[in-house]
């Protein structure tokens, strides 16, 4: 990275002969907190405004924002509709879609998150709710975005249901849930939602998110932010762990859950540590037909932002050698501060072939897009 | 390289700046105390558009629980990954070595010595009693 002062950056290559890019992360958001009013109920709306959401946060106020910046977000993606980072479809295309010639964005609502919410009746009315608002404020404005059916997970039935609502519609590309859930996510209790996932062929999508009381690593609760920028991806290997273990994969072989912004490095080290212990303890999880790095080579993909970045940037070679390069999948995390430019989210030399996998070939393949 | 004319002086306030575009590049300049500086609207990061980023100090420590906040506003902070560069150097932070964003040379000269050329003014109109901030590309 030596000074230069050539303009020579991707967006001034034309188009036709530009890589096309599917961002497996984009962070759309509500204009305000009352974006969801018109598809909520009046006995909701008067409840929001009486009582509030009710999350399992420790503390009032305890969520730690701003997170190293206002909405946790690039300083430049605040919009002209005077609304936070995401919430601007025009302003979204420019700096997003159209710059970085994107051909399908897979959208991940942060918040609110009905899942989150301990009443489930609410949890369920704000999920339909935001799947409405998505449907009609962003997939239908732009067919390049893809929506993600976002359920009350903690209600496995309800979450069935609002995934028979929506299946089909090929506006949602998969179902998202959070991760820092009541209970580990491979427990039985949410195996009715990756069974209608695999039903409809539908992806499951898990980012980083959520409250649970718990802190995110098990070490206790982080000081500094960036303790917990690392920390929320040990909470992923957590996850699956879990899902591999108590053998969702093994019991549903056609799922796909799609890990987002959780590193993928780890996953070498994770799967040789699991298999070294599965063969020694393979008694104990008799349902483990195959060594638990089958499943997660298998059942799970990872996205790519924050890219790890070696020392030497080759050695992220290795590491994708080891992962197998069909598992990684591009994302921006625009319009969040870390998002990765894909001109520059890879150090390491790459094939075209290789470079066409992961910036689209593989999410092309996950997704099932033409 | 060609010189050119981008502000009268007075025009960017102490800790303000201006961002132009001069022969094809993106650049600010940044009105530090009365000193000028013109550094490329490009960090060499992941190409933010750094000249719009933050203005901040330095925090340091030699041990922890102490700390000193020093050079206040000299600091120009990425407005994508914060990647913070010294606006008197153009160097990064935390990567001095390797990581520097491009500085222009700037100089203030009375508009008596500009009216006799060569510059480059497409929108100025040049009086021989003001002072003009003029950046070398």
């Amino acid at each position: 990275m030596t000074p230069d002062d050539g303009p020579a950056i991707a967006r001034d290559r034309p188009a036709a002969t530009r890589l096309k890019v599917i961002d497996c992360d984009i962070h759309h958001a509500l204009p305000g907190p009352r974006a969801l009013y018109p598809y909520l109920a009046q006995r909701w709306r008067d409840h929001l405004d009486r009582h509030g959401q009710r999350k399992p946060t420790p503390f009032v106020a305890s969520s730690p924002y701003p997170k190293t910046a206002p909405a946790l977000s690039r300083t430049d993606s605040w919009p002209p509709n005077g609304g936070p980072p995401g919430s601007d479809l025009g302003f979204l295309q420019e700096q997003l879609l159209d710059r970085y010639n994107i051909e399908y964005g897979l959208l991940h609502l942060l918040a609110p998150s009905g899942m989150d919410e301990r009443n489930q009746d609410l949890g369920a009315a704000l999920c339909r709710a935001i799947n409405t608002w998505q449907h009609e404020h962003w997939t239908q404005q732009d067919q390049r975005l893809k929506a993600a059916i976002v359920v009350p997970g903690e209600d496995a039935a309800a979450s069935v249901a609002e995934i028979e609502h929506w299946a089909g519609n090929p506006d949602f590309a998969q179902i998202s849930m959070i991760t820092h859930t009541i209970e580990p996510l491979g427990r039985r209790r949410y195996w009715p939602i990756y069974e209608a996932a695999v039903r409809h062929g539908l992806p499951v999508g898990l980012h980083t998110s959520g409250f649970n009381g718990h802190a995110p690593a098990a070490s206790g609760w982080p000081s500094f932010y960036v303790e917990e920028q690392h920390v929320v991806a040990l909470s992923q290997q957590a996850l699956a762990i879990s899902m591999v273990c108590e053998g969702v994969f093994a019991r549903l072989p056609d799922l796909k859950v799609v890990m987002v912004e959780s590193g993928f490095a780890w996953v070498p080290s994770v799967a040789w540590r699991l298999d070294a212990h599965w063969k020694r303890m393979r008694e104990e999880v008799p349902h483990l037909a195959e060594p638990p790095s089958h499943y997660l080579r298998r059942n799970m993909w990872y996205t790519s932002q924050p890219s790890d970045e070696p020392e030497n940037p080759e050695d992220l070679r290795q590491i994708i050698d080891w992962l197998g390069w069909d598992r990684v999948l591009f994302a921006t995390d625009y319009p969040h501060w870390d998002m990765d430019n894909p001109d520059f989210a890879f150090r390491c030399r790459m094939s075209e072939a290789e470079r066409r996998m992961i910036y689209a070939g593989n999410a092309r393949a996950v997704y099932g897009f033409a | 390289m060609a010189r050119h004319v981008v502000a009268a002086v007075g025009e960017i306030p102490p800790g303000g700046r201006k961002l132009v575009t001069l022969n094809g590049r993106d650049i600010g300049v940044f009105n530090l105390g009365g000193e000028y500086f013109a550094l490329l609207n490009r960090c060499p990061h992941q190409g933010g558009a750094l000249c719009q980023g933050t203005l901040t100090g330095l925090v340091t420590s030699t041990t922890p629980g102490e700390f000193t906040y020093a050079r206040a506003g000299e600091m120009l902070k990425c407005p994508w990954h914060g990647w913070e560069y010294d606006i008197r150097t153009g160097q990064s932070w935390c990567d001095p070595e390797d990581t520097k964003v491009r500085l222009y040379p700037v100089t203030v000269e009375p508009g008596e010595r500009l009216a006799k050329g060569p510059y480059v003014a497409e929108t100025f109109t040049v009086s021989v009693e003001q002072a003009y901030i003029v950046v070398e590309v």
